[in-house]
């Protein structure tokens, strides 16, 4: 009997999650001009709970105009913006209660301390008085601001005042997170701190985090989704990137000069590129890896195998291919394999 | 609700730079030495005005003209004090906070007004402290002094309510001070022109800021007067909410 029960229970939780029960942003078909610039063209995305959203492009590509609209600051020339089920432009006090945003430059109120501060942030989200000390307290424990409640917020140094914009974000405890560039102009220990803390916001809540850092991408998103001039040229998940990123060619190092035509006339071999006399690059295929056939024959050969490691394709590099594909007349094949 | 905390954060942020304080020392000052003067003259000419028939009394020789000069100084101080309110937020990106929580336009511009509005109410208070201090010794005309208190509560309102819409129009809060003294100067005495033209002379005149408190300093509570400055308010606090609503909508 216990079985049947527990197929039903994993249907049912199959069909909640393919249902829009946990779908907090649904993004169609956004646009946004600046007089005759588009900044933003036929974005289309979404956002579940759980998962850390990261959105990568270079500068001016349309990151934060598109933070700028999803948290209801910038209104969009065309398209919809669900939050929560609720649409941003219809019912903008319901949606926007679902939302904490930090800009890319914190709002903080420089004459307060950070007690004050949090507490007219609570209360412009509707929190009651009641359960505002609580919220203030969780939201400072979150932060790493534990000690500083009493500290005028003009006083702080730039890292703990990213601190505050974040707690000001979080202390309502939003259905969605949007940070845009939260890292900018933080220490390195203070980055580790930040990015953590976006790792743990993201098991309760949706997280958007807009960044041009691409290791932050890599150590902190579920997803990623790379704007470039308005469009969304990439969107997949993670695990998905990292496919992309897996290698196509090997590094070979002997102690001998290693003979080229001997590698290359190997079965699986595309390609041989000699760096210098100890070092060569092996091309391959990416559904055959001649790894072994490769050790194999240097060992058979005597030329003494000092390194064969699979080179991986990095972010930046898929990065860089993304954002600089239409300049060299490169089509858009990734917007089939996001959509 | 949301308007009580905004304003509440409006009016603490006045009160935590020196400005605030230092506005509220200088207007005291200079009331309190009109007021000195005028009790000075009324004393001299006291026995004079005694043998009149019909002769001012004590509210309308201290009390009106101090609310007069009040209103002037107001003139340039009203300006000084709103033109932070959107421009500055806007400057140091602080109004994104605003947008993106769950609160209404008018919610953000009513708050914002009431904040100020309390502050020159607190000041009005402290200026009609003074005609009143002399009921210890006399007998005030409490009718005249109230129609005078209203008349300066409602310009101070009318300032505010311009001052605001004023800074909701740049991101420079001094552009912003500037425009709006002029604009306040050219309500003032926008009744100087056409007076010798009787087609115009009565629009100009129904336009001007101080025709109406000219009549209510004077003692006569009237409902047009009263009905302008209310008008007066609700259009640029509507102006103001349509302008940051523009803001959200294009830059």
């Amino acid at each position: 009997m216990a079985v049947p029960c527990y197929v039903l229970s994993k249907f049912f939780s199959v069909v909640n999650s393919m249902s829009n029960y946990d779908l907090l942003v649904k993004v169609d078909n956004l646009y946004r001009y600046y007089d005759d610039h588009c900044a933003v063209q036929n974005l289309n995305f979404e956002l579940r709970k759980g998962e850390i959203l990261g959105f990568l492009g270079p500068n001016g590509a349309g990151k934060s105009t598109t933070m700028q609209i999803l948290s209801g600051n910038l209104a969009p020339s065309t398209g919809q913006i669900l939050i929560n089920g609720v649409d941003i432009l219809d019912e903008p006090k319901r949606a926007k209660a679902n939302i904490g945003y930090l800009p890319e430059q914190p709002p903080l109120y420089v004459d307060l301390t950070v007690d004050e501060y949090l507490s007219y942030c609570a209360a412009l989200n509707r929190l009651p008085r009641s359960k505002l000390q609580a919220a203030r307290d969780l939201a400072k424990e979150r932060c790493g601001l534990k000690d500083m409640g009493h500290k005028l917020i003009g006083n702080l140094s730039k890292g703990y005042r990213q601190r505050v914009g974040i707690a000001q974000a979080i202390i309502h405890s939003p259905a969605v997170v949007i940070l845009d560039e939260p890292t900018v102009g933080l220490d390195p220990i203070q980055i580790r701190e930040i990015r953590a803390l976006i790792v743990e916001l993201g098991q309760e809540h949706g997280v958007i985090l807009s960044t041009h850092i691409l290791p932050e991408v890599q150590t902190v998103c579920s997803r990623v989704q790379i704007i470039h001039k308005g469009r969304l040229v990439f969107n997949d998940t993670l695990t998905g990137l990292t496919q992309r990123m897996q290698s196509t060619s090997l590094m070979l190092a002997c102690r001998q000069t290693p003979e080229q035509a001997v590698i290359k006339a190997l079965p699986g071999v595309n390609d041989v590129q000699p760096l210098d006399n100890h070092h060569l690059r092996v091309h391959f295929n990416a559904d055959s890896n001649p790894a072994e056939i490769v050790a194999a024959e240097v060992l058979k050969r005597g030329w003494g195998l000092l390194e064969l490691t699979p080179e991986h394709k990095s972010l930046e590099q898929i990065f860089v291919d993304l954002t600089t594909a239409d300049e060299t007349g490169g089509a858009t094949p990734l917007q089939e394999r996001a959509a | 609700m949301m308007v009580f905390t905004i304003a509440g954060r409006e009016l603490r942020h006045l009160f935590l730079s020196p400005l605030a304080w230092c506005v509220l020392a200088v207007i005291q000052f200079i009331t309190a030495w009109m007021f000195l003067v005028q009790v000075d003259n009324f004393l001299k000419f006291a026995p004079t005005l005694a043998g009149m028939a019909s002769a001012p009394g004590v509210t309308d020789a201290i009390a009106a003209p101090i609310f007069s000069t009040a209103s002037v100084v107001m003139l340039l101080v009203v300006p000084i004090m709103s033109m932070r309110l959107v421009a500055e937020e806007r400057r140091s990106g602080t109004l994104s906070l605003l947008l993106s929580a769950p609160v209404s336009m008018t919610e953000i511009v009513l708050g914002k007004y009431l904040g100020l509005l309390i502050f020159l109410l607190i000041m009005l208070g402290l200026i009609a402290l003074m005609p009143l201090s002399l009921a210890i010794g006399t007998h005030l005309d409490y009718g005249k002094l109230f129609s005078g208190v209203l008349g300066l509560a409602l310009v101070l309102g009318a300032f505010a309510a311009a001052g605001l819409f004023m800074s909701t129009l740049t991101k420079q809060p001094v552009v912003a001070a500037v425009s709006s003294f002029g604009l306040l100067l050219l309500l003032w005495i926008i009744s100087w022109a056409g007076s010798g033209d009787a087609r115009f002379s009565p629009t100009f005149h129904y336009l001007s800021l101080l025709d109406h408190y000219a009549s209510l300093l004077r003692g006569s509570f009237n409902t047009a007067d009263v009905l302008y400055y209310v008008l007066f308010i609700i259009t640029f606090l509507v102006l103001s909410i349509r302008r940051l609503d523009a803001y959200r909508l294009q830059h």
